[in-house]
């Protein structure tokens, strides 16, 4: 179903789904490092943003003329090399990441965001800087761009343009991002990091190494944190650093909303946190399209001070957080569980 | 030599307000072992309480009536919702309180639209020279003021019935209870004193002298500065939360002057980061021993 959606689902419905695939990813990474390793962070768009750049800086081609960082490489290795500078990054948090746990590592991951607006701001040779940002260098295999309408194609009458195209590379990214999850949750890593969040110090008499099993956890939640990086840059068409700490997608409110869709999906459910994504980053994008034709809607959102639909989303996504937290701790997982349980056989 | 004493004391000024929120978080850890991700709702809500009634009412009414509402909020969260998964793991807490900061946030945010109102505090915009020294009057109030706060929270910790409660409960939870602490009384009380610190704090936070906002989503971001404050102090420690504000303050103050404006957000943070390599549980922080 998810491989023909392009044939029937417009363009800018197929953005939406895009979207959600995006916070996907780099929940995936999140619940792997909060739901088995117990451990919170807040420090997620710090490892987008550093993914990000990367592929901007090693996919695009050196102008003259322009200060901007340009490489040259063929995109797919710019990829695979913003998914290693980010882990890289996140191996690099290890002092903090491994020693430090639950709620302190939270407020040290703070920093991590604080950081990432400095150097973003700072660093405009990579970033492009918070004004005017850089293009996004397009993904091509072969020639043949999936993020463009270059060259043109057309299946089954229907004009393949960008949309379509990015469509079937985000959910390959997707999908290979939830099975590398599950084999490692369900491996000898995940096993290790639940030993962790469960008892550090028995994990230890078991053989565990406490601190690097924490940094390990931490550096793939930062190389999954990458890969989205690069589908957000590669989805705006841009990369741009923020303006400020609190709004904008590597800010707070992006790390905050991460963490919502982890916690909405269930705390170490991979299925969850794509859930969870569907709806923390899909309902905002599908509400603005619902406003013109929902009069409902386009009432409540007028004028300032108007119950926008980011506004609506974040009423909704932190209410949920707050009935999950006190009623279904386990999420939107258990109650999926709980449902085929009692209709599955 | 006289810059650096501007510094200095402009720092400390700043440095007793984040104090004051740091002295919050810690309070509401000690008693309910939640770090608290609300307290800059807690700020932002009696900022717009006290903006929206200075007009009729005057800034003294209203400022106690902000300081108030943040007390009575603080209450409510710990009473409706934070109460109910009592005993559940602190990860569980701070997801809640994440989750209560993000909609109240949002409400007060809409509501203010894109404006972004001062609090009209008579100390406002001046200065005071001393010798070849100027400092802003906002500052030395907050100093002083912040100052008298965290002595009169000392006292009561030491001196009062509740102090002792609290001190106990911190300690040892059911001990306490079987030693007739009343531990719903106590951990409500926390709250309603963190609420009305938060409040206190955000007539100082809101001004423009101290950023050069009015209320607004910076004002909430700037609690975040506090959160440091807390973490270098240790976060179940009243004496560390004292020392981290003023380690934060100074911090920012002098990183804005020596290196550049941007850069002293960061510094704050670069500061809690190295502190936790060092000891992971802050400065003045209980280690946390593992039982097998």
């Amino acid at each position: 179903m998810a491989l023909a959606l392009p044939l029937y689902v417009s363009e800018v419905w197929l953005r939406v789904f895009e979207y959600a695939m995006v916070g996907a990813v780099a929940a995936i990474g999140l619940t792997l490092l909060s739901g088995h390793c117990g451990q919170l962070s807040l420090g997620t768009p710090f490892f987008m943003l550093v993914g990000g750049t990367a592929y901007a800086a090693l996919a695009a081609d050196a102008e003259a003329g322009s200060d901007l960082v340009g490489i040259g490489l063929p995109p797919v290795i710019a990829i695979v090399g913003a998914v290693v500078v980010s882990s890289l990054a996140g191996l690099a948090f290890a002092p903090v990441a491994g020693r430090v746990s639950g709620i302190y590592l939270a407020v040290a991951t703070l920093s991590l965001v604080f950081l990432g607006l400095y150097l973003g701001q700072r660093f405009t040779e990579f970033t492009g800087g918070a004004a005017t940002g850089r293009p996004a260098p397009p993904f091509t295999i072969f020639g043949f761009s999936l993020t463009t309408r270059e060259p043109e194609l057309t299946v089954l009458g229907v004009p393949f343009g960008a949309q379509e195209r990015m469509w079937y590379l985000f959910l390959i990214l997707v999908i290979g991002g939830i099975f590398l999850a599950l084999g490692a949750v369900r491996s000898r890593p995940g096993r290790s990091w639940r030993a962790v969040r469960d008892n550090p110090a028995s994990a230890a008499a078991m053989g565990v190494n406490v601190a690097r099993a924490r940094a390990t956890a931490f550096a793939v939640s930062a190389g999954y944190a990458g890969l989205a990086g690069v589908m957000m840059v590669l989805w705006f068409g841009l990369l741009k650093a923020d303006e400020n700490e609190f709004q904008g997608s590597w800010s707070i409110a992006a790390a905050i909303s991460l963490l919502a869709i982890v916690i909405i999906g269930g705390l170490g459910s991979v299925w969850g946190a794509v859930l969870g994504a569907a709806f923390v980053f899909g309902l905002p994008l599908a509400l603005r399209l619902l406003v013109p034709s929902v009069p409902l809607l386009a009432s409540i959102t007028e004028g300032s001070g108007g119950f926008t639909p980011s506004v609506i989303t974040a009423f909704a996504y932190g209410s949920l957080i707050v009935l999950v937290v006190i009623f279904e701790p386990g999420g939107l997982a258990a109650i999926g569980r709980r449902i085929t349980a009692r209709f599955g056989r | 030599m006289s810059t650096f004493m501007q510094l200095t004391i402009n720092g400390a000024g700043s440095g007793a307000v984040f104090a004051l929120l740091a002295l919050g978080f810690v309070i509401i850890y000690r008693a309910s072992g939640a770090v608290n991700f609300a307290h800059g709702s807690l700020v932002l809500v009696a900022g717009y309480i006290t903006v929206r009634a200075q007009e009729s009412m005057g800034i003294t009414v209203a400022a106690i009536l902000g300081v108030l509402g943040a007390g009575v909020l603080a209450v409510i969260i710990e009473r409706v919702l934070v109460a109910r998964t009592r005993g559940g793991d602190p990860i569980a807490l701070v997801l809640l309180t994440i989750g209560v900061d993000v909609v109240i946030v949002e409400e007060v945010a809409r509501r203010l639209g894109s404006s972004a109102p001062f609090v009209r505090v008579p100390w406002a915009n001046e200065v005071i020279h001393v010798g070849q020294i100027t400092v802003l009057k906002g500052q030395i109030v907050a100093l002083c003021f912040g100052l008298v706060i965290i002595a009169v929270l000392f006292a009561l910790f030491r001196f009062t019935g509740w102090g002792l409660a609290m001190r106990a409960q911190a300690e040892h939870r059911e001990a306490a209870a079987l030693m007739g602490v009343r531990n719903t009384q106590v951990t409500a009380a926390a709250w309603l004193i963190a609420g009305v610190l938060a409040g206190i704090a955000v007539l100082f936070l809101a001004t423009p002298d101290f950023a050069g906002g009015g209320v607004s989503r910076a004002t909430h971001s700037l609690v975040l500065v506090a959160f440091p404050a807390a973490i270098i102090g240790g976060l179940d420690s009243t004496n560390g939360a004292v020392i981290g504000g003023f380690i934060v303050g100074l911090t920012g103050a002098y990183s804005q002057q020596y290196v550049s404006f941007e850069f002293a957000r960061v510094a704050v943070y670069l500061v809690m980061l190295a502190v936790l390599v060092v000891r992971p549980s802050g400065l003045f922080g209980t280690k946390e021993v593992q039982r097998v």
